[in-house]
C-alpha cells in the first residue's frame, strides 16, 4: 500500500513537469515576454524602454533556461523558468498582474467554490443515480422510453440556456432568490440554492443517460439471472446486486473529479457573481493574466493526479478483490 | 461581376467532402460496410434526423460558397473588388441581409423596440415607438392590416410547402409497395417518419420564405440585424467546428491509440503519459491558455489576413487545431484498450507468424476492426463541439467576435433578459436553432451506435 503510494506520487512528478513545460512552452515561447507587455501596454504606449520597464517590474527580465551572466548554480536557476514554472511545485504561485498574491487569493476562493460545487456534486449523484435506476426498473415500459427521449432532449440544450433560463425564471420572474451574488457566513445559502439546483439539472440528461447504460450493462449478466431464479425481489436485485456491482464504472467516473471541486465551475460561478477559483480563472482569462492562468492549470493537473490515487483507493473499499501492491 | 474566394475553412470543407465522396464510392458494393447504415436509414428515427442533418449541412455548405464583388469602376481600369466576403447564402438572403432596422424590435414587430423623438403630424414633437423601415413597411395601418396580412401570407406558404411535399412525394415517393426505378426495395427505405419530417420542414420553410421578406420573424438584434439570418449564417460556425475538430483529432488518435495498444511497451509508456498529461490539464483551461497565444499570434501578424472575413476564418481554424489537438485523448484510450485486446487474437498472430510487417498488420488488420469505434465517436462527438462553442465563445475563447455564431449571438444577448420588457428573441432562435440540430445529431448518434456496435446489437 505504502509502496504503491510512493510510486503514484513518483509517476506524478513526470506529469506535473510535462504540464508545466507544456504551458511554459505556450506562454514563454510561443509567446514572448514582449508580447505579453505589448498587450498590457496597449499598443500606444509600446516603446523599447517601457516594455523593459513592464518586464522588469513584474519578473519577466531573466533568459529562459540559462542566464549566461549569472555565477555558478544561479546559471542554471536564475531563469524564468525555475521562477515562474518549478516554483509552482512549491505552490509558490507568485503575484498576479495586478501584484496580489495568487496563493492567498486561492486560499479566499476556494470556499465559495467549494460552498457551489460539493452540494452540486452529491446532490446530482443522488439525483442522477436514482432516476438511472427508476428507469432501469421500469424497463420495457413507456416510462423507460419517454425517460430516455426525455434524457437526449435535455442533453442536447446548451448548458448556457439552462444557466440564463434559470436565472430568469427563479430570480427574475419569481424572485425565488436573488439573481446573483453572494455572501460569506450561514447567509450564504439563499445565494447557493439556485446554482446548486441549475447545476444539477443542467446535466440531469447526461448523467442518467450514462448511468442507465451503465446499469443495463450489468443487468444482463449472468449474477443477476442467478439471483433472479433464487428468488430475489427486484428491487433487492436492483439495489444489491446490480448497483453494488456497478460501482467500480461508477467510482471510475465519479471519484476522480472530487479534488477539482476546489476549482468551482468557470459557467455557473461567472453567471451567478460567485468570487470563487472559476470566476477568478475567467476574469483571469478575460484580462490575459497569464500568470493566473499558468497556476490554475498547474493546481488542476494535481487535484487531477490526486483524483486518480484516489480512485485507486476506492476501488478497494467497494471490491475486495483489488489489491494495492 | 463575381470572384470566387477560397477561404481556407471552404477548402478543408471541400476536401472533406470529397474525402467522403470516395469513401462512399469504394464502400458502394461492400455489403458489410453498407449494411449498418442502410439500418440506421431504416429506422424511423435515422431517417428523419438524417433529412434535418443534411437540411442544416446544405445551410452550412451553401454558406461555404464565397466570393466578392466587383465594385463598380470606369471600363478599361484593373478590377477592384470590395473587401467584404459574402457567401451564396447571404445572395439568397439578401431580403434578410439588407433589411437592417435601427435597433431591437420583436418578432413580427411593426414599431421599434425603443422610443424616438418624431414630428407629429400636427407639426408638434412627440415620443413614441417609431415605425420599423422594413419589418411590416408594407401596411398602410399596422393595428388595422396586421392580422389579415399575416395569416394571408402564412396560409399562402403553409399551402405551398404542402404542394412542394405533395409534388415530392409523387415523384419520389412508391405507392403501396411498388417499386420506384424498377428496384424493389427502395420504397421499404422510406420509412413515413421520412415524410412526416419531410412534411414539416417544407411547412415550416414555406411559412418562412412567405413571410420572412416582409416581417423580421425573429425580430431584430441590437444593431437591427435580422435575427433569422444571424441563425442561418450561425449553423456553417457550428458544423465547422463539429466536422473540422474531428479531422484534426482522428490522426492523433488513431496512430498514437493503436500504435499504444499494439505494439505496447516503451512505446505504449510514452504515449500513456501524453495522453494522461494532456488530460490532467482542465479542458477549458488548456484550450484557453492555447487559443490566448493564437489569438497574440494573429494580432502580431496582422498583415497576413486581408479580409476580416480571413481573420476570423483563420482564428476558426485555430480553435478547431486546438479543440482537435487536446480532445484525442478520450478515443485514444478506447482505441488502445480494443487493439490490446485485437493484437491477442488469432488472425493477428497468424499475420505475423506470416512475417507480415507491422505496418501492414495496422493497416490491414486493425484498423478495419476498430473503425466502428472510430466513427460511432465521430458522430457522438459532434453534438458535444457544436454546444462547447457557444460555452467557449462566452469564455471568450471561442471563435472571433466578429463572426456569426450560437456562441456570439448568445453572448451577444444574455444580459438583455434584464430589460423591461425583456428582449428574448434573439436567445430564443439561437438556442431554437441550436437546439434541432444538437438533437438531430445525438439522435443519428444513437441510431449510428446500435448500428455499429457489436455490442448494443440484440439488446432490448
Amino acid at each position: 500500500m505504502l509502496n504503491y503510494l510512493l510510486r503514484r506520487i513518483l509517476y506524478a512528478i513526470p506529469i506535473l513537469l510535462g504540464v508545466n513545460l507544456l504551458t511554459f512552452a505556450l506562454f514563454f515561447m510561443v509567446n514572448t515576454p514582449d508580447d505579453m507587455a505589448r498587450i498590457h501596454l496597449g499598443a500606444k504606449h509600446v516603446t523599447a524602454e517601457s516594455i523593459s520597464r513592464w518586464k522588469s517590474e513584474h519578473g519577466y527580465d531573466k533568459p529562459l533556461f540559462l542566464n549566461e551572466r549569472a555565477e555558478g548554480a544561479g546559471r542554471a536557476t536564475e531563469t524564468l523558468f525555475v521562477d515562474k514554472s518549478l516554483k509552482l511545485f512549491a505552490l509558490d504561485f507568485g503575484a498576479a498582474d495586478d501584484g496580489r498574491d495568487i496563493a492567498r487569493e486561492i486560499g479566499q476562493r476556494m470556499w465559495p467554490s467549494l460552498a457551489i460545487a460539493l452540494p452540486t456534486f452529491l446532490v446530482g449523484l443522488l439525483a442522477y443515480i436514482s432516476f438511472a435506476l427508476l428507469l432501469v426498473f421500469f424497463r420495457g415500459t413507456p416510462l423507460d422510453a419517454g425517460g430516455v427521449v426525455l434524457s437526449v432532449a435535455l442533453m442536447s440544450i446548451s448548458g448556457l440556456f439552462y444557466v440564463i433560463g434559470g436565472q430568469y425564471l427563479m430570480g427574475k420572474l419569481w424572485h425565488w432568490f436573488p439573481i446573483s451574488g453572494y455572501q460569506p457566513g450561514l447567509d450564504a445559502w439563499k445565494f447557493l440554492l439556485m446554482p446548486v439546483l441549475v447545476g444539477v439539472v443542467a446535466s440531469i440528461g447526461d448523467s442518467t443517460r450514462f448511468y442507465r447504460s451503465l446499469f443495463f450493462e450489468e443487468i444482463a449478466k449472468d449474477y443477476v439471472r442467478t439471483a433472479r431464479a433464487k428468488g430475489l425481489s427486484e428491487l433487492r436485485v436492483l439495489f444489491r446486486h446490480v448497483l453494488g456491482n456497478a460501482m467500480i464504472p461508477i467510482l471510475t467516473g465519479v471519484v476522480v473529479v472530487i479534488p477539482r471541486l476546489f476549482m468551482g465551475s468557470l459557467i455557473i460561478e461567472s453567471f451567478f457573481g460567485i468570487p470563487g477559483l472559476g470566476s477568478y480563472t475567467i476574469d483571469a482569462i478575460q484580462a490575459q493574466d497569464f500568470a493566473i492562468v499558468r497556476s490554475m492549470v498547474f493546481l488542476g493537473s494535481l487535484l487531477y493526479i490526486l483524483g486518480l490515487v484516489l480512485t485507486d483507493l476506492s476501488y478497494t473499499l467497494v471490491d475486495p478483490r483489488v489489491r494495492l501492491e | 461581376m463575381i470572384k470566387p474566394i477560397l477561404l481556407w475553412s471552404d477548402t478543408l470543407i471541400l476536401l472533406l467532402l470529397a474525402t467522403l465522396a470516395v469513401l462512399v464510392w469504394l464502400a458502394r458494393n461492400n455489403e458489410t460496410l453498407r449494411g449498418p447504415w442502410r439500418q440506421v436509414m431504416k429506422t424511423r428515427m435515422g431517417a428523419a434526423t438524417a433529412l434535418i442533418l443534411s437540411l442544416y449541412i446544405g445551410i452550412g455548405l451553401l454558406d461555404s460558397l464565397h466570393y466578392v464583388e466587383r465594385l463598380p469602376g470606369a471600363p478599361g481600369q484593373a478590377a477592384q473588388y470590395s473587401g467584404e466576403v459574402r457567401s451564396a447564402l447571404d445572395w439568397l438572403l439578401t431580403p434578410l441581409r439588407e433589411k437592417v432596422e435601427k435597433t431591437y424590435s420583436a418578432p413580427f414587430a411593426t414599431h421599434l423596440y425603443a422610443k424616438e423623438t418624431m414630428t407629429g403630424r400636427d407639426g408638434r414633437e412627440i415620443r413614441d415607438f417609431p415605425r420599423l423601415q422594413h419589418g411590416g413597411a408594407h401596411l398602410a395601418d399596422p393595428d388595422k392590416d396586421f392580422w389579415r396580412d399575416v395569416s394571408e401570407r402564412a396560409s399562402l406558404g403553409l399551402l405551398a410547402g404542402w404542394v412542394a411535399w405533395l409534388l415530392w412525394r409523387s415523384w419520389f415517393g412508391c405507392r403501396d409497395g411498388g417499386a420506384r426505378f424498377g428496384v424493389s426495395g427502395v420504397c421499404s427505405n422510406n420509412p413515413a417518419s421520412r415524410y412526416a419530417t419531410l412534411l414539416i420542414l417544407l411547412l415550416t420553410m414555406g411559412l418562412l420564405i412567405a413571410l420572412a421578406p416582409h416581417y423580421h420573424v425573429f425580430g431584430t438584434d441590437k444593431v437591427g440585424q435580422d435575427v433569422l439570418y444571424l441563425s442561418l449564417k450561425s449553423i456553417r460556425t457550428g458544423l465547422l467546428i463539429g466536422s473540422l475538430t474531428t479531422l484534426v483529432m482522428l490522426p492523433f488518435a488513431l496512430g498514437l491509440g493503436i500504435a499504444a495498444g499494439y505494439f505496447g511497451g516503451r512505446i505504449d509508456d510514452v504515449i500513456q503519459y501524453l495522453y494522461t498529461t494532456l488530460n490532467s490539464i482542465p479542458g477549458v483551461l488548456l484550450i484557453a491558455a492555447a487559443v490566448l497565444v493564437v489569438q497574440v499570434q494573429i494580432e502580431a501578424h496582422a498583415e497576413l489576413f486581408n479580409t476580416a472575413a480571413a481573420r476570423s476564418d483563420v482564428r476558426l481554424l485555430a480553435l478547431c487545431g486546438i479543440l482537435g489537438v487536446t480532445g484525442w485523448t478520450g478515443l485514444a484510450r478506447l482505441l488502445r484498450a480494443e487493439s490490446l485486446k485485437l493484437r491477442e487474437l488469432e488472425f493477428v498472430m497468424a499475420a505475423r507468424a506470416f512475417g507480415v510487417t507491422h505496418g501492414r498488420i495496422l493497416l490491414r488488420h486493425l484498423l478495419p476492426n476498430v473503425m466502428h469505434l472510430v466513427l460511432i465517436t465521430v458522430v457522438l462527438d459532434f453534438s458535444g463541439l457544436v454546444l462547447a462553442e457557444a460555452v467557449l465563445s462566452y469564455v471568450g475563447v471561442g471563435v472571433d467576435p466578429g463572426m456569426i455564431s450560437f456562441g456570439n449571438m448568445i453572448n451577444g444577448a444574455r444580459l438583455e433578459l434584464a430589460r423591461e420588457p425583456v428582449v428574448w428573441w434573439q436567445l430564443a432562435a439561437a438556442f431554437l436553432f441550436m437546439f434541432v440540430l444538437v438533437l438531430a445529431a445525438n439522435l443519428f448518434a444513437d441510431q449510428v451506435r446500435e448500428a455499429l456496435d457489436p455490442k448494443s446489437r440484440g439488446r432490448q
